[in-house]
């Protein structure tokens, strides 16, 4: 494997040598290279048992063993200095932006298809592709309120978007909640050090939901809506409903009636205007979409297409944030902003492209192949940590349906220390930012820092056995 | 307030309740058989303790014989028994679970913190060595459960609806606790009261934590009657009848809604019924007749409470 850029240290050396150690960390080494021995297991294990009593849990997927699970929460932070995050900043609030215009773009003039930018069966022969939302107006326009862009670092300044997650992201409780656990653990820390807050987070939320209300609502009802507590994202569904003092409702608590959308309430029913709805489109409604599906509320898809309610996010998404439209992402923000990105793409071969498929056939052990519609890190292959056999496994499904797959040269992703058995040791991370989107688009500094804990692994997915950590954005 | 939340939390109250009363109800049980008595007796006992819960079909289902350790496990570890001590705080912490954003942090981390420690103490032989601890403990529980409750939550529905599910689930308790031990009890042999039947009646007020209360009320002597006038009648007695008919009215009256009126008129009879009613009186007419439709009416008081405002069927 390549070598990657260490986010505490220069070269990789150890962090003995305070010269080694980047600028933005050295309190942070100082601080703890002083800690008596034995300290940092206590408050891993107190920070473990709060978490547990807390109930900060996800459920995994086909685990009986453990239906509720604690995600590892790592107790060395990740640093990032106010220069960085100022780039970040502006380049997701650029990229986000570029990608909510698509998304009305395509839903209306398709002039980005129009200029030939953009294949047009790229976006009408997409699975994500709503029809019903062709020529619906939302407010303000804005269709991704919400998103969670996944970022991983090359280099120095060096930073590539490798997914814009569009639809129903998810982390934010758990950004929320690391940085309380670090205050509580190690409050001299955040007396020592220049910390950017990110505990305001549910305020720009409500009020960025507020903002998208429909038409003339002038004190519109939120609401987050849930598929129910055995989702394996329910604790955030509630900590966000709590958190924004709105109810959490279920599709069985909402019923349309005479073009409104209203929830059963102790007192009968209440007028809802703004749905911050935590499940995909398939479930929203069965009479529009999956007929079976229980979760959802009839007729919600009608009330929605008059502009009676508003849902965040909004109905077809997932046409953007698709891997197959991700590669236009660039070419998006010259069309619609005629501005250079300022974060970089991950080069992608796209694998229905016949000679795209050729390299990628041909340098399977040295790519990362995702399926075009997968998330959450399964159907993945990752060539330099796969044995043959895998690879060979692989190959037969890539040809047996090339298009549904898209391939990128394995990204050198930074590491940060981080504990494991064996002591402190470098892991590679990721960062998932939180852009909200509504009259204006704001941010709380950094995001949710994941972590692989397998030494040499990429997967940080917490469905993968990833962990997080706290991101600290220092102010200067 | 979401008609489901209500009703998560009617019931996250009323299976915390249920599992104090089970505990109660199974530490009396333990003392009076501390006390001298026949085998029979010492069965007749259990058997009572199974049928305060309607219970006796579904330990006989499982169990061929009958005895202390076998009821002790069916009532406490059981899962497949709905009403044992496992499953009302595991039901309790997944009713607060589906609406933990409504309870405050403090309410909610009591719940799961008991849900998480009553799977270590059963793991042990606590329950075996020192059932007095184990039943001390789950009071305890609900105790700081109650008192977290009134002690952090804004004073709207959500702890009206609490407050709801804690007295109904009460009265229900109470009455069938009284039910089966004042007819469980022997014929007093003349006037006097024996040692034995001290014991016995003893241990029933404590049970509900009144033996304390008995005397300073009575400043006499223990009699079948008093305890049932105490337990029935008396508003100043937490666990009464009356007591608990009491917050169930206040409190419907602060939910009120405009499909409520009636199962309020409803609920104000049967607290009526206990304010103006006389012991003599109600012993005369039968204490197991009144005590049985108290029970009916109770459940129907239930079912309307969740037809009113937890699970409306129309839109």
């Amino acid at each position: 494997m390549a070598k990657y850029f260490n986010e505490m240290t220069i070269d990789g050396l150890g962090m003995e040598s305070s010269a080694a150690i980047r600028e933005h960390y050295r309190d942070f080494c100082h601080w703890l290279q002083r800690l008596p021995a034995g300290s940092m297991e206590h408050k891993r294990a107190e920070a473990d048992l709060a978490f547990r009593r807390v109930g900060i849990t996800f459920a995994v997927y086909g685990d009986d063993a453990g239906t509720e699970r604690l995600i590892p929460f790592d107790t060395i932070p990740r640093i990032i200095p106010a220069s960085e995050w100022g780039q970040l900043k502006a380049g997701l609030a650029q990229r986000v932006q570029a990608l909510n215009m698509f998304i009305h773009d395509i839903y209306h003039d398709q002039n980005i298809v129009k200029a030939g930018i953009i294949p047009a069966e790229q976006i009408y022969r997409n699975a994500q592709y709503r029809p019903e939302m062709q020529g619906i107006n939302v407010a303000s326009d804005i269709y991704a309120h919400i998103a969670g862009v996944d970022i991983v670092r090359a280099g120095q300044g060096e930073f590539y978007v490798l997914e814009d997650n569009l639809r129903v992201p998810s982390g934010v409780s758990y950004m929320l909640e690391d940085r309380k656990m670090m205050m509580r653990l190690f409050p001299d820390l955040f007396a020592r050090n220049k910390i950017a807050p990110v505990d305001h987070y549910p305020d720009l939320l409500l009020d960025n939901l507020r903002s998208v209300a429909p038409m003339g609502v002038n004190d519109p009802t939120v609401v987050v809506m849930t598929p129910g507590m055995y989702n394996s994202a329910y604790f955030e569904h509630a900590f966000l409903a709590q958190q924004m003092g709105v109810e959490l409702v279920e599709g069985k608590d909402l019923f349309v009636n005479d073009n409104a959308v209203y929830m059963r309430t102790t007192c009968g029913p209440k007028r809802v205007d703004v749905i911050y709805r935590r499940l995909d489109d398939d479930f929203l409604d069965p009479l529009a979409f999956r007929a079976d599906s229980s979760l959802g509320v009839p007729g919600l898809l009608s009330v929605y297409r008059a502009g009676r309610v508003t849902l965040a996010n909004a109905i077809g998404t997932g046409v953007a944030d698709d891997k197959s439209i991700y590669p236009y992402v660039p070419d998006m923000i010259r069309f619609y902003l005629s501005q250079a990105p300022i974060l970089n793409n991950v080069p992608t071969y796209q694998c229905r492209r016949k000679e795209d498929l050729d390299y990628t056939l041909a340098n399977l052990p040295e790519l990362v192949v995702k399926e075009v519609h997968g998330a959450g890190g399964y159907g993945m292959l990752v060539g330099p940590a796969s044995t043959k056999q895998q690879i060979e496994d692989f190959r037969q499904r890539l040809l047996a349906r090339p298009d549904g797959y898209i391939a990128q040269p394995t990204l050198a992703l930074s590491a940060c220390p981080t504990y494991v058995e064996s002591g402190i040791a470098p892991r590679h991370i990721d960062l998932r930012p939180f852009v909200l989107s509504g009259k204006t688009i704001s941010m709380v500094p950094g995001g949710l820092t994941r972590v692989a804990l397998q030494e040499g692994s990429l997967v940080v997915n917490s469905s993968q056995g990833g962990g997080t950590k706290d991101t600290w954005v220092l102010e200067n | 307030m979401l008609s489901r939340t209500a009703d998560h939390l009617f019931w996250m109250a009323r299976y915390t309740e249920r599992a104090e009363n089970t505990a109660r109800m199974l530490d009396v049980n333990i003392q009076t058989s501390m006390l001298p008595q026949s085998a029979e007796d010492a069965e007749q006992g259990w058997r009572a303790m199974l049928g305060i819960s309607e219970l006796q079909y579904a330990f006989d289902q499982k169990h061929r014989s009958l005895d202390a350790a076998k009821v002790l496990d069916f009532m406490v570890r059981d899962r497949s028994n709905p009403s044992s001590i496992a499953s009302c705080l595991t039901e309790a912490r997944e009713n607060a679970r589906a609406v933990r954003g409504t309870l405050t942090t403090e309410v909610w981390e009591i719940q799961n913190q008991t849900w998480l420690d009553v799977q270590k103490r059963l793991n042990s032989d606590l329950l075996e060595t020192d059932p007095a601890k184990f039943f001390e403990w789950v009071k305890y529980r609900s105790h700081l459960s109650r008192g977290v409750t009134l002690g952090t939550m804004l004073r709207d529905e959500a702890v009206h609806f609490i407050r709801l599910g804690t007295f109904l689930e009460r009265a229900d308790n109470t009455a069938r606790i009284l039910d089966v031990k004042y007819h469980g009890a022997k014929e007093p042999q003349g006037d006097e009261m024996s040692q034995r039947d001290f014991y016995y009646w003893g241990a029933l007020l404590r049970s509900v934590s009144g033996f304390e209360i008995y005397r300073k009320v009575y400043r006499d002597v223990i009699t079948p009657a008093r305890i049932a006038e105490l337990l029935m009648l008396r508003g100043d007695m937490p666990r009464s009848l009356l007591a608990c008919m009491e917050e169930v009215v206040s409190n419907l009256r602060e939910v009120h809604n405009d499909v409520s009126a009636d199962t309020e008129r409803f609920a104000g009879r049967m607290h009526a019924q206990l304010k103006f009613g006389r012991i003599d009186d109600i012993l005369k007419q039968g204490l197991h007749d009144t005590l049985t439709a108290f029970l009916a009416d109770v459940y129907e008081l239930g079912n309307r409470v969740s037809r009113d405002f937890l699970v409306p069927l129309a839109a």
